[in-house]
């Protein structure tokens, strides 16, 4: 039995090493001053991401996605609550359509989205292609399956209809039920959504790309372009992403075991992952 | 009377509150799906209804080979990760409950961990110049010096990178789904390890495999950012192919780009569709 116990680690070790090495790799690359016939690299230097965050195009570029992210995921959270919060205790009846369209993106990934609005929004009266706001447009639609599925679920954690009657009962009217008792409990599991849709949109590239590519550089398209110029300061763009959406990342999961009193079946009860089509 | 418009009118606020989303699922979700479906039923000019789109992407090689290389990644990524996925999830379960926690954590983080950072981190390693690429020659592995990241063998391989977290992911809880006692009554019976696992243990978490299968596929076919920032379009993957198609890398023709999305967007579906027949097979806590 301790035997296996020894061959299970390893194999779980192994794993770790082959998930873990392109990111070891990138990162050493992005502090080598030098290194191209070597086996290690000449010497250490933090000077490519110094020389990153002083290029006004990166600066810019993060400038964008941040913008475009926030707006659209800010967007989709107010407007996702407040529909949810109706619809469950209102129309229950539309609970169904709802799930439809808000799962349905999970079918369309970026290439298949592009097409279509592209077709709409290039010409006639709706002609905002190029613009931000088509792509946040776009991006409201990519998150929807993360925010829908993240707000349905804390709603039904907290019970929703009790929660209102109850407050109600107190003598709360509905809007200030919504904001001072509603609000503060769906709050925890909202913010781990928010947090998921975010980091998802941040590693968008494919609708970006078509939609926008020339006229709004996010960091996806400026690493895109920039990876073949210059290995080590696109290596320090890779690594920067990667530790922001690790932070996120790391705080909603985080979050989220909070949330749900931290104990281990709630990965194992969570329904399933779904593809994000990178 | 009163209570009526009373009711109305509260009805209409209600109405009222939703129309944001409804506006924008509208606008940005189906419009645009039936825009391309309407499209793809479209001449090039877009004049005339034809079923000629469909038959071009079915008929012509060219996107034929796109459609027959999309599947052969999807397919062969799907299983590779699959196998090893079956493995490492096992072994996971095995571990402390605190360690699978922390386990599960990072290979989550890793999941995130695809598209165009993957595929640069890809040529920094295994590149022309890529620092292994290098080491290899520096030690004379000559097995290695016949091996093209930008060939077939190098997209299979990043595919596969991004294809195994997501996998670890699906099928770790599917273990759950075989009982302890079921394993001890097997062996209080006299069935080896092999035994149980043959006739006990792979018929219950069968529709797990296949349905995490089927989701593998469905992620790798509509992959896109990996393959294009590591071979541009040179490589005839069908999701490319719509993605020059509308580009205008060559020149544009959104209306076979549409029926090659719809032909996609079928494929992805078939795929969730078994996925879920298949969840519910298995995971009777879930209705």
């Amino acid at each position: 039995m301790k035997e296996k116990r020894t061959l299970h680690r390893f194999a779980i070790a192994l794993m770790f090493l082959y998930l873990f090495m392109p990111l070891i790799a990138t990162f050493l690359y992005s502090i080598a001053t030098d290194w191209y016939d070597t086996v290690l690299p000449k010497g250490l230097t933090l000077s490519w991401y110094v020389k990153l965050f002083q290029d006004v195009r990166f600066v810019a570029a993060l400038g964008r996605t941040l913008f475009a992210c926030s707006v659209a995921v800010g967007l989709n959270i107010a407007v996702m609550v407040v529909s949810l919060f109706i619809v469950s205790l209102y129309l229950p009846k539309l609970e169904r359509f709802l799930q439809a369209f808000a799962m349905l993106p999970y079918a369309i990934p970026g290439v298949i989205g592009a097409v279509g609005l592209i077709k709409v929004y290039s010409s006639g009266p709706l002609a905002i292609s190029g613009t931000v706001w088509l792509l946040i447009g776009a991006y409201f639609v990519v998150i929807l399956p993360y925010t829908y599925q993240g707000t349905r679920n804390s709603m039904r954690t907290v019970d929703l209809p009790q929660l209102v009657s109850a407050a109600e009962l107190l003598g709360a009217s509905k809007p200030k039920a919504f904001f001072k008792v509603v609000l503060p409990n769906i709050l925890p599991g909202v913010m781990v959504s928010a947090l998921l849709s975010f980091s998802v949109l941040f590693g968008e590239f494919v609708l970006t790309n078509f939609l926008v590519g020339g006229y709004y550089e996010t960091v996806q398209i400026y690493l895109m372009r920039r990876m073949r110029e210059s290995g080590h300061l696109s290596s320090a763009v890779v690594i920067s992403y990667y530790l922001f959406v690790f932070c996120l990342s790391w705080i909603a999961l985080k979050l989220g075991q909070n949330f749900k009193n931290g104990n281990s079946d709630n990965l194992r009860g969570k329904k399933y992952e779904l593809p994000h089509y990178r | 009377m009163r209570a009526k418009w009373a009711h109305i009118s509260k009805n209409l606020w209600l109405t009222g509150a939703l129309f944001p989303l409804a506006v924008m699922i509208f606008g940005f979700e189906l419009l645009p799906i039936m825009g391309m479906l309407i499209d793809s039923f479209r001449t090039d000019d877009g004049n005339v209804w034809t079923l000629g789109q469909y038959i071009t992407a079915l008929k012509n090689p060219y996107y034929l080979v796109a459609i027959k290389n999309s599947l052969l990644i999807s397919l062969l990524s799907s299983f590779i990760a699959i196998v090893v996925a079956a493995f490492v999830a096992y072994f996971i379960t095995r571990l402390k409950p605190k360690s699978q926690e922390a386990v599960l954590t990072y290979v989550n983080l890793t999941a995130n961990f695809a598209g165009v950072p993957l595929a640069f981190a890809y040529i920094i390693m295994l590149g022309n110049s890529g620092l292994f690429t290098i080491l290899f020659q520096r030690w004379g592995l000559d097995i290695f010096s016949e091996f093209d990241l930008y060939s077939w063998s190098g997209l299979v391989l990043v595919y596969v990178y991004f294809q195994l977290p997501l996998a670890i992911l699906l099928l770790y809880p599917i273990y759950f789904e075989i009982k302890e006692q079921w394993r001890e009554a097997a062996h209080l019976l006299g069935a080896s390890d092999m035994q149980f696992w043959l006739q006990v243990g792979l018929p219950v978490i069968m529709p797990g495999l296949v349905g995490t299968f089927s989701i593998l596929f469905a992620n790798a076919m509509g992959a896109y950012a990996t393959a294009y920032a590591l071979v541009g379009s040179n490589y005839n993957l069908l999701s490319v192919r719509i993605g020059a198609l509308i580009s205008g890398d060559v020149y544009a023709r959104p209306h076979l780009a549409s029926a090659l999305a719809m032909l996609l967007a079928l494929s992805l579906i078939a795929a969730m569709l078994t996925n879920e027949y298949m969840m519910r097979r298995i995971r009777r806590d879930l209705k």
